[in-house]
C-alpha cells in the first residue's frame, strides 16, 4: 500500500494502483479520454498529464503511471494547466466545430474539458482533417471527422464483447477508425461503444437529432427485455421515452446494456393498446374487435360467473406487482391456476435455490470450470456473457451441451444430446474434479427438457456448492420468472394443468407466447400493452401499461429484488395493470385486499417477505438432490430471434431492422436523413 | 500518406486472389518466422507474412506485389487472428502496398537533406517518363511515390527501387539506372557517385586521417 501525496494531500493507495487512480481517491478530477476503467489502458489522448515527483521534469501520462511510495503528485500547477491547454489544443486542432448539429452536444467529454481546461480560443488556421464517413450497422451513427483517437472503442469490442471487427486503421493524422470493409458491428453490445466514445464520433442512430440531453427526464429503471435485470436510466420527453441507457451497477450489469435493451424503446409507442376493444361473434372463425368501454368489458366477463372457474397466464415482462394482484384476484375467487412458462415448460419448482443463479453474476467471473446445459448465453443473457468471457479469460474452462453457438471465448461443445451428462468424457471431469470454483449453468432448453434433475446430481456429485461458493445455476429469459417464482405462481404441470382445468375465463398478463388455441371454450380476456399475438387471440382487450409506465419490483435471475420507477403515463385509456385488476374485483364481487398501489405492496410484502427487501433475495434451502438420467435432444434454442423476443421489440422499428439486417442479412435500405 | 487507401473488394478481386496461399518456398519461410515466437504467440509474425504475401502475390504478378483483402484474410487465418488486427498492420507501415503496383516501385524521398541535394530533379526526371504520384504507368513498369527520409542523408539524393536504394543521383545518373532497369538488367545498387563505395566523406577522409594509412583502433578490422 503505497502511500503517495496528491497536491500536498497524504493519502494511502491500494497496491497496483495509478497515479489517476490516486489522484481519485484523493478527490482530484483528472481530465481523460482515453482512460476507462473497464477497459485495458492505452495512454495515447495524454489529456491526463500531471506533474509527478520524483521522475523527469515534464509533465506524465496518470493513467499509465504507477503510483509507488513517496510520489509527491500535483494536479494543479502551472505546469498542468499549461500541458492540459496544450494537449486541448492539439486535440481540437482536427476536430470539427459541429457542437450546434452533433448529438453529443451536452453530454460530451470533449466539450466539457475544453470548457474547463482548454485556452478558450484556437491559434490554429491551417485546414483540419476530413474522415470519410464509415458504416457501422443500423444501430450507430458515425461521424468520423469528430473521433480523437482515443481507441476505446476498439479495446471494448475486442476485449469486453470479444468480437474482433472495429480497428484503427493507417497511422498518425490519418488514423481512422472504422468496422473490417465497413461491415455491420454485428454483437448484441455494440451500441455501449456510443456510450464509450467520448466525442460524437459515434451516436446513436435510432437517436439521432431526437432531442438534447437537458430536455429529457431521467428515470430510474429496470431492464425487462432479458431476466438479467440491467439498471437504466429512462430518458423521456413529454409521453414519449426516447431512450434507454445502462446505469452503472457493478453486481449486475456493470455499465453495458445490450442493444435491445436499449433500442426496443422506440416500439413503445407504436402498435399499442390503448383502448378497450370486444370481440363480436361470429358463427365461424373470429369476430371483429370493436372498441368499447371498460364497463361494457367488466359486464360481459362478469357475464360468464367464472367463480373459481378463471386462470391467469403471465407475460415475460411483467413486474411482481402485477402478478401478485392477479394471485390475489385468482384467491379471491378461489382459484390459484396461475402460470407463466408460457409455452408449457415444465421443472420443478418447488426449490427455488435450484431455479436460481446462485453463484450470481459478479461472482461467476470468477468460475474456473463452467458447464452450460442448453443456453445460448449470448443471445439469452448478453451480459452473462461478457462475465463468462471474464472468467475465460482468467483460465476458465467452458463446455456447453446444446447446438453450437458463436462464442466470443474458448469453449469446447459437447453435442446437442443431453444424455452426454451422463457420460461426461474425461477431459470435463477431470476440469471439474481440479476446479476449485466449478459452475453448472442449466439454460432454458435444458429446463424443458428435465435436465434439472440430472444437473443437480452433477452438482452433488462434483461438489459445485462448497465453503464461500454456490456454482449452481439456472438461467432463465424471463424478467417475469424469478419474481413469478417467488410468489409461487407455477403449477406442477405447467400450462397443460391451466388446459386440463377447462377455465371458463382467462386472464393473459401481457402473455403473447401462449398457445391460445388449447382453450377453445373460455373466455380469453388480454391485459397488456401491445397488439401481438396475446391480443389477436382475445375475445376481451384491457389496455394496460408497458415497463416504463409503471413503478415495479423485478426479481433477476439472480434473485436479486430492485425496482423500477413510472417514466411516463401509458397512452390513452391504457391503465396501470394492478388498477385494472383491482377494478376486475370489483365487477366480479370480490375483495383482493388493497385500494392503493401502497396497500398493494404491503400485502405483496406480507405474502412474499423476501421482496420487502431490495437486493439478493434469501431463497433459502439446500439444493435438492436431484437424480435421474438426462435424455433428448435439444434441437434449437429458445431465442430463435434476438432482436425479437417479445411484443415491445416486434414493434420496434429499430429491432425489426437489426433482426433483417443482421440476423438475415438484408440490406439496409438507408433512411433519408 | 494521406491518399493511401484500400482496394476495394469487389466480386472480381476476390476472384483473383480468394484461392490465394504460400507457394512450398514462401511457406516454408512462413513456419520458419511462426517459429521464432513462443508457442501461441504466432501471431507476432504478422508482419514477416505480410511481406512474404506481398513478395508471392509480386511474382504472381510480375510486380513490387501488393497485399489484396483476400491474402490479408488468408494470413489472418494462416495465424489464427482477426482479419481487422491484420489490416491495421498493413494499413499502418507503407512498405505494404494496398492498391496494385507496377513491376518497379521508385520511391522517391523528398525530405530535406535529399532536396537540397536535388530531390526536384530526381522528381523531374521521373515524371519526363509519365509517372505520376501515386500511379502506374500505363505499361505496368512504375509506381511513383514520394517518401519522407530513408535514412540516406549523407548520400542524397536517392531513390528507393524495391528492394534497392540508388543514391547521390543527378537527373541522368537516374535515367542509366532506370534505363538498365526497364531493359531487365540489376544496375548498382547504393551510390552512383563514381569512386565512392558507401557513405564515406567525397575526396577522402576529413577526420580520422591517421587511419587511412595504419590501423589504431583497438578492434584488429576497423
Ligand atoms: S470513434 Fe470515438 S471511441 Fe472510437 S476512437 Fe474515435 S473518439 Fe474514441
Ligand atoms: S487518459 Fe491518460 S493518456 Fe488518455
Ligand atoms: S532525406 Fe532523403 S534519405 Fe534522408
Amino acid at each position: 500500500m503505497p502511500t503517495v501525496k496528491v497536491d500536498g494531500q497524504e493519502i494511502e493507495v491500494p497496491a497496483g494502483a495509478t497515479v489517476l487512480q490516486a489522484c481519485e481517491l484523493a478527490g482530484k478530477e483528472i481530465p481523460r479520454f482515453c482512460y476507462h476503467e473497464r477497459l485495458s489502458i492505452a495512454g495515447n489522448c495524454r489529456m491526463c498529464l500531471v506533474e509527478v515527483k520524483p521522475g523527469p521534469p515534464k509533465p506524465q501520462a496518470s493513467c499509465a503511471l504507477p503510483a509507488t511510495e513517496g510520489q509527491e503528485i500535483r494536479t494543479d500547477s502551472e505546469m498542468v494547466k499549461k500541458a492540459r491547454e496544450g494537449v486541448m489544443e492539439f486535440l481540437l486542432i482536427n476536430h470539427p466545430l459541429d457542437c450546434p448539429i452533433c448529438d453529443q452536444g451536452g453530454e460530451c467529454d470533449l466539450q466539457d474539458q475544453s470548457m474547463a481546461y482548454g485556452r478558450g480560443a484556437t491559434r490554429y488556421d491551417e485546414n483540419k482533417r476530413a474522415v470519410t464517413e464509415k458504416y457501422m450497422g443500423p444501430l450507430i451513427k458515425t461521424t468520423m471527422t469528430r473521433c480523437i483517437h482515443c481507441t476505446r472503442c476498439v479495446r471494448f469490442s475486442e476485449e469486453i464483447a470479444g468480437v474482433d471487427e472495429i480497428g484503427a486503421l493507417y497511422r498518425g493524422e490519418n488514423m481512422q477508425i472504422t468496422t473490417y470493409l465497413e461491415h455491420a458491428a454485428k454483437h448484441e453490445l455494440s451500441a455501449n461503444v456510443i456510450d464509450l466514445c467520448p466525442v460524437g464520433a459515434l451516436t446513436s442512430r435510432p437517436y439521432a437529432f431526437e432531442a438534447r440531453p437537458w430536455e429529457l427526464k431521467k428515470t430510474l429503471g429496470i431492464d425487462v427485455m432479458d431476466a438479467m435485470g440491467a439498471n437504466i436510466r429512462i430518458d423521456s420527453r413529454g409521453r414519449e421515452v426516447l431512450r434507454a441507457l445502462p446505469r452503472v451497477n457493478d453486481d449486475v450489469n456493470e455499465e453495458w446494456l445490450s442493444d435491445k435493451s436499449r433500442y426496443a424503446v422506440d416500439g413503445l409507442t407504436r402498435r399499442r393498446l390503448d383502448k378497450v376493444w370486444i370481440r363480436k361473434p361470429k358463427k365461424n372463425g373470429q369476430g371483429k374487435l370493436e372498441a368499447a368501454t371498460w364497463d361494457e368489458a367488466f359486464k360481459k366477463i362478469k357475464a360468464v360467473k367464472p367463480g373459481k372457474d378463471i386462470a391467469a397466464v403471465y407475460g415475460d415482462l411483467l413486474d411482481c406487482e402485477t402478478m401478485f394482484a392477479a394471485k390475489a384476484l385468482l384467491g379471491a375467487m378461489g382459484s390459484t391456476l396461475i402460470e407463466g412458462r408460457q409455452t408449457g415448460m415444465t421443472y420443478d419448482t418447488s426449490n427455488l435455490a435450484a431455479v436460481n443463479f446462485n453463484t450470481t453474476l459478479a461472482e461467476i467471473e470468477n468460475a474456473d470450470a463452467v458447464l452450460i446445459v442448453g443456453s445460448q448465453i449470448r443471445h439469452e443473457a448478453p451480459l452473462l456473457n461478457v462475465r463468462l468471457r471474464k472468467a475465460v479469460k482468467r483460465g476458465a474452462k467452458v463446455f456447453i451441451v446444446g447446438p453450437e453457438w458463436e462464442t466470443t471465448y474458448p469453449a469446447t461443445f459437447l453435442g446437442n444430446d443431453l444424455g452426454v451428462l451422463n457420460s461426461l468424457s474425461a477431459d470435463v471431469t477431470d476440469a471439474f474434479g481440479k476446479a476449485e470454483r466449478p459452475a453448472i449453468i442449466v439454460g432454458g432448453a435444458a429446463l424443458g427438457r428435465g435436465a434439472l434433475g440430472k444437473a443437480l446430481a452433477l452438482a452433488k456429485e462434483w461438489n459445485v456448492v462448497r465453503e464461500g461458493w454456490n456454482g449452481f445455476n439456472s438461467l432463465h429469459f424471463s424478467a417475469s420468472r424469478m419474481g413469478g417464482l417467488m410468489l409461487g405462481l407455477a403449477q406442477k404441470g405447467g400450462m397443460a394443468d391451466l388446459v386440463a382445468a377447462k377455465p371458463k375465463v382467462l386472464l393473459a398478463l401481457g402473455a403473447d407466447e401462449v398457445d391460445f388455441t388449447q382453450f377453445p371454450d373460455a373466455l380469453k380476456v388480454f391485459i397488456g400493452h401491445h397488439g401481438d399475438k396475446g391480443a389477436h387471440a382475445a375475445d376481451i382487450i384491457l389496455p394496460a401499461a408497458a415497463y416504463t409506465e409503471k413503478a415495479g419490483t423485478y426479481v433477476n435471475i439472480e434473485g436479486r429484488v430492485q425496482r423500477s420507477e413510472k417514466a411516463v403515463f401509458a397512452p390513452g385509456d391504457a391503465r396501470e395493470d394492478w388498477t385494472i385488476l383491482r377494478a376486475l374485483a370489483d365487477a366480479l364481487g370480490v375483495k383482493v385486499g388493497f385500494d392503493s398501489f401502497d396497500q398493494l405492496r404491503a400485502a405483496m410484502f406480507a405474502n412474499t417477505p423476501a421482496l420487502a427487501n431490495e437486493g439478493l433475495a434469501d431463497l433459502g434451502g439446500e439444493l435438492p438432490a436431484g437424480g435421474g438420467d438426462a435424455s433428448g435432444i435439444i434441437e434449437a434454442y429458445p431465442v430463435a430471434d434476438f432482436y425479437l423476443t417479445n411484443a415491445i421489440c416486434r414493434a420496434s422499428p429499430t429491432m425489426q431492422r437489426c433482426s433483417a439486417e443482421l440476423l438475415h442479412g438484408e440490406p439496409l435500405a438507408e433512411a433519408a436523413e | 500518406m494521406a491518399d493511401r487507401y484500400i482496394e476495394p473488394v469487389t466480386a472480381d478481386l476476390r476472384e483473383r486472389w480468394g484461392s490465394f496461399a504460400f507457394t512450398p518456398a514462401w511457406e516454408e519461410k512462413a513456419k520458419a518466422a511462426i517459429a521464432r515466437y513462443p508457442d501461441g504467440r504466432q501471431k507476432s509474425a504478422v508482419m514477416a507474412l505480410l511481406d512474404y504475401a506481398q513478395r508471392q502475390v509480386g511474382e504472381e504478378t510480375n510486380t513490387q506485389g501488393w497485399l489484396p483483402i483476400p491474402v490479408m484474410e488468408y494470413v489472418a487465418a494462416y495465424l489464427d487472428m482477426p482479419v481487422i488486427r491484420v489490416v491495421e498492420v498493413a494499413t499502418f507501415y507503407t512498405m505494404y502496398n494496398l492498391v496494385p503496383v507496377g513491376r518497379f516501385h521508385v520511391q522517391v524521398c523528398g525530405t530535406t537533406p535529399c532536396w537540397l541535394r536535388g530531390s526536384d530533379e530526381v522528381m523531374e526526371t521521373c515524371k519526363k517518363r509519365g509517372m505520376k504520384k501515386g500511379h502506374t504507368t500505363e505499361d505496368g513498369l512504375w509506381t511513383l511515390t514520394e517518401v519522407e527520409c530513408m535514412g540516406n542523408c549523407a548520400s542524397a539524393p536517392m531513390v528507393q527501387i524495391n528492394d534497392d536504394n540508388y543514391e547521390d543521383l543527378t537527373g541522368e545518373r537516374l535515367d542509366v539506372v532506370l534505363d538498365a532497369l526497364a531493359a531487365g538488367k540489376s544496375p548498382k545498387a547504393g551510390t552512383q557517385e563514381p569512386g565512392r563505395h558507401t557513405v564515406e566523406p567525397v575526396g577522402g577522409p576529413t577526420t580520422l586521417t591517421a587511419m587511412v594509412d595504419a590501423n589504431h583502433d583497438y578492434r584488429g578490422e576497423w
